[in-house]
């Protein structure tokens, strides 16, 4: 089953990606844009879905500082 | 003598420098990461470098290897693990050391010689230091902001868990606290950002992360006797 795992940092943790992405933006004539965090976004196919939180868990994020969200195809 | 085993992942890069600065300290072999038998090794470095490309997050892959195994084992036998930058990440992804790091708060590769304040000269990696001990050692690291939460940054200043920190002024990354090196509770596991193997030789400009690796030689000399030879030591060569 496709499926796609969606990572990002924590709230409250600070994202300096996401914080010069957001002092980019005035320069390009983007005004209004607040809160921009980055994170990341992996694609997978998993035989056995109901092992991705455990895969999530070990290896995908970092529980301490990401949270994360599984989307299966078709959910 | 003590023999130092140094790990050696693929994208690593500071395991020479490392070799090196074990080999003036004592005996010392790289151990490639798909050996899993640490026999002989009275001390494991985790070197720094950016194992399997960094990829995913700093560490992340390389705690999977297979000689990883082998250094839990180690630790969990209470012998000494020193995780040098990219080391110190392996060691927080493996779950060995608490806390994590993060991206510099500048978002920039930062690569310069810091000043660095010894907290606790009682573990096996600073029993050559003394408390509030300066050390001038150089970073060089894009992911190198020590995180953990609120809670656990108490408990481990409350158990002496913070080894080194950051001069004022010094910190270079946005590090919790100032922190530079962390020991886990059992005291026989420590990274640091810092890169104490770049500091061993007058011609880098000083020599006070050769400390670090003498005090590993001198545990492993007699770990019971470990700080009256170091006094020996330095008796004799004052003498």
């Amino acid at each position: 089953m496709k499926a796609k795992v969606l990572i990002r940092p924590k709230q409250g943790i600070l994202d300096p990606q996401g914080k010069a992405i957001e002092r980019a933006l005035p320069a390009l004539g983007f005004d209004g844009v607040s809160q921009v965090r980055v994170g990341r976004l992996v694609e997978l196919e998993a035989e056995d879905p109901n092992r991705l939180a455990e895969l999530c868990e070990k290896l995908l994020a970092n529980p301490l500082i990401e949270d994360y969200e599984i989307e299966l195809d078709g959910s | 003598m003590t023999t130092f085993g140094v790990l050696q992942f693929p994208g690593s890069c500071d395991e020479r420098d490392a070799l090196l600065a074990c080999s003036r300290v004592g005996d010392a072999r790289l151990v490639w990461h798909e050996e899993a038998d640490l026999e002989g090794i009275d001390a494991v470095v985790v070197p720094g470098g950016f194992s399997y490309g960094d990829y995913l997050r700093a560490g992340a892959i390389a705690r999977f290897a297979p000689v990883m195994e082998a250094v839990a084992e180690h630790a969990a036998a209470g012998k000494p693990v020193l995780g040098i930058c990219n080391g110190f990440q392996v060691l927080c992804e493996a779950g060995l050391l608490p806390g994590a790091l993060l991206p510099n708060d500048s978002l920039r590769f930062v690569c310069r010689q810091v000043e660095l304040v010894v907290e606790n000269a009682e573990t096996p990696f600073t029993r050559e230091c003394r408390t509030g001990q300066r050390l001038s050692i150089p970073v060089k690291h894009e992911s190198g902001r020590y995180f953990a939460p609120a809670e656990q940054l108490d408990e481990l200043e409350a158990r002496a868990g913070v080894v080194l920190r950051y001069a004022a002024g010094q910190n270079p990354n946005g590090s919790a606290r100032e922190i530079a090196a962390v020991v886990n509770e059992r005291g026989n596991v420590m990274g640091l950002m810092p890169h104490p193997e770049h500091a061993v030789d007058p011609l880098t400009g000083s020599e006070d992360g050769l400390q670090i690796f003498a005090s590993l030689a001198a545990l492993a000399a007699d770990p019971k006797t470990a700080k009256v030879s170091a006094a020996n030591a330095l008796i004799k060569v004052s003498a």
